[in-house]
């Protein structure tokens, strides 16, 4: 392959000898990108809450209200990272179902996934995981109901905040609303690969 | 007659014309859809949207003349976060590459994402030869691929189907009784397709951007299939042109933002990942080894022409959408990977050696603009179409499509030739279809010839009112 390397970038090389001068990288403004009018003189958290529900997610600021909607959709058995249990489980009725442990051959018997989530987006109503915080990629992905958990103060107004905030971890992912197509004739079709219903638990 | 011999209907009106009512207004409405949506969302958040484009051109142009220098800086970033590097020259190359990973590994089974790069190579294809099972993710490209079908839009790949004809594709491969509701098809592709991730050993990427100071590749899409590829299996390969760098991580957030206006009219995709590396201890799932593939396939040649802005794409379909004769023709009259204005530079240029095929391509544009209007990294595709005829005529004279003007001139420098064409054109009008020449009688199945009205204007000044003389 190393001769693929040299022969490539001896290609390119040659292809910009030839030009006269090259274009320099602008410096911008980080203001340019960012949709002022939505976060203007707002509270990140109103924001993040008002914005998810434009992307067809949902907001909710108590565990027993997650609990509730979990039990009104039926949605009973799921998976729960071990250490986010003991913190909401009191919350829970006696008829849920909690596994701590993500069973990859059963995927499908899991109605629900509850994860810690790095935090949010205001500007865009969007949940931020990453590795070193969801206990299992599979177990905020496969169930039809995602309930990330997001501490309050680590909701970035804007989404320029929050590239400037990526950090280190090698896998971070923002989720906005719940998986989405619109493959077919336009039509938009929620749940596709990932979760239909998108929770933001903020805490 | 010399003109009519050589007036060809061109090949993007053929397609046009058989199209069947129902795609052509699929593809109309929809197109058009998006596109209003598009400028409503970006001029509503981002009145000064159009310095958003401009800057984001500029750094994409900066990229690619400096791409001598961003390729050995990114190679090395990603060999530090634990990513193995690989270069590839040419599609063959690139997909050799993937099976020989696959082949180190004993793997037989791959789950792939949408990767514009992975059209052009055929990557699907040149993996089920070798006896691996690959399967498309993407809804559209995974009906394309059990449809046997192409995909014929950058961003909707089955922009072009019904869901009845989808309906009827699922049901003859087994996945389901007739059934047309788009709920039901997806419903069943996700129960499908969620058995072949974790059945499968790798998953298979592009990249929307490499970052070349983070090493991050970015990665949208709204389904979560390239989350679910990167959750489900062991092992990622992305296959990711060498033009598809930016220098920093600050610069993500113009372009994200301007990404999803322009791709979908969404302000962002659902699914937006920064990987960066393969997983760490901790994490249970995901691949513990990751694969980069720069792949060539034509662009180095393309760096070294003066069309070399359109490297700058970011395939997100917005000119596709706006383009009337796209909406008109649909994604297949292009015959190639990417259709639409861009298409119509990037494909002849990608073709190499088959760019006499294409080289119709650029002409079929009225060079209105409005591609470049809304392209979000603002490339000048109305000149680099220019640049393309002009090369296309240095390289074969006049060509197909284009009426020679010998004809025209030797009319229009004789005053008696012309007056006599002038007063037997009127002929036309009674002549029956039927006896029309061939070529003329071809124009017509797509057209209707307008009435003559040659003369006319001699006539008129021949007896014009005089204007009155002022006194």
């Amino acid at each position: 392959m190393s001769a693929a390397r040299e022969d490539l970038l001896g290609r390119v090389n040659k292809a910009l000898a030839m030009l006269p001068e090259r274009k320099p990288l602008p410096d911008w403004d980080a203001e340019l990108a960012v949709a002022r009018k939505l976060v203007e003189h707002r509270d990140a958290v109103e924001v993040f809450s008002e914005r998810i529900k434009l992307v067809n997610g949902l907001a909710m600021t108590d565990a027993g209200q997650v609990a509730a909607y979990l039990k009104n959709g039926g949605w009973l058995r799921g998976y729960c990272d071990p250490e986010l249990l003991p913190v909401l489980q009191s919350k829970f009725g006696a008829e849920f179902t909690f596994e701590t442990e993500f069973d990859r051959t059963r995927v499908d018997d899991y109605a629900f996934g509850i994860t810690r989530a790095a935090g949010g987006i205001a500007e865009t109503g969007t949940i931020i995981l990453n590795d070193a915080l969801t206990s299992r990629r599979l177990g905020a992905l496969a169930p039809w109901v995602h309930v990330a958990v997001v501490p309050r103060g680590q909701i970035h107004l804007t989404l320029a905040d929050a590239v400037l905030a990526l950090g280190d971890d090698r896998n971070v992912i923002w989720a906005t609303g719940p998986s989405k197509t619109a493959d077919i004739e336009g039509i938009l079709i929620e749940g596709v690969h990932g979760p239909g219903v998108q929770i933001a638990l903020v805490m | 007659m010399v003109l009519f011999r050589l007036m060809k209907t061109s090949a993007i009106d053929g397609f046009a014309a058989h199209l069947t009512q129902e795609t052509h207004d699929a593809v109309y409405k929809s197109t058009k859809m998006t596109h209003e949506k598009r400028t409503k969302l970006l001029f509503d958040h981002f009145p000064n949207a159009n310095r958003l484009r401009e800057i984001a051109g500029d750094i994409k142009q900066h990229v690619i003349e400096n791409l001598d220098t961003y390729l050995p800086q990114v190679e090395a970033k990603l060999q530090s976060n634990g990513v193995q590097v690989h270069w590839a020259r040419t599609a063959e190359e690139a997909n050799q590459a993937v099976l020989d990973i696959m082949r180190k590994r004993n793997a037989t089974k791959i789950v792939k994402a949408k990767t514009m790069v992975s059209e052009e190579t055929e990557l699907a294809h040149f993996l089920e030869k070798h006896g691996v099972e690959c399967l498309e993710t993407d809804l559209g490209e995974f009906i394309v691929q059990v449809d046997h079908d192409h995909p014929s839009h950058i961003v909707r790949p089955i922009i072009h189907k019904s869901r009845r004809e989808v309906a009827v594709c699922f049901e003859k491969n087994g996945l389901g009784a007739y059934n047309d509701d788009p709920n039901v098809i997806t419903q069943r592709a996700r129960v499908f397709l969620r058995q072949k991730y974790l059945q499968a050993d790798v998953g298979l990427t592009g990249a929307n951007f490499v970052v070349a100071d983070s090493g991050r590749l970015v990665l949208v899409t709204n389904e979560g299939n390239s989350r679910f590829c990167l959750a489900a299996t062991r092992c990622h390969i992305a296959m990711v042109g060498i033009e598809k760098i930016l220098p920093r991580d600050r610069d993500l957030s113009l372009l994200l933002n301007l990404l999803a206006r322009s791709a979908t009219a969404q302000q962002l995709t659902v699914y937006t990942e920064f990987i960066s590396g393969p997983r760490r201890p901790s994490q249970p799932d995901g691949p513990d080894e990751m694969h980069v593939i720069f792949v060539d396939n034509g662009r180095t040649d393309v760096l070294a022409t003066e069309c070399r802005d359109i490297l700058r794409c970011i395939r997100c379909g917005a000119c596709l959408n706006v383009c009337p004769v796209y909406r008109q023709a649909s994604g297949h009259a292009y015959r190639s990977v990417y259709p639409g204005p861009v298409g119509a530079v990037l494909s002849p240029l990608l073709a190499k050696e088959k760019f006499p095929e294409l080289a119709d391509l650029p002409k079929a544009s009225s060079l209105c603009g409005a591609c470049q209007e809304v392209c979000p990294v603002n490339i000048p595709i109305p000149d680099l179409l220019l640049r393309l005829r002009d090369k296309n005529k240095q390289a074969h004279g006049p060509s197909a499509g284009t009426p020679p003007m010998g004809a025209w001139s030797l009319l229009a420098s004789q005053p008696t030739a012309w007056k006599a064409a002038m007063a037997l054109g009127g002929a036309v009008n009674h002549v029956p279809r039927v006896l029309m020449p061939a070529p003329l009688r071809k124009w017509q199945d797509y057209r209707t010839l307008p009435p003559w009205h040659g003369g006319e204007f001699r006539k008129w000044l021949k007896t014009r009112p005089q204007p009155k003389a002022k006194s």
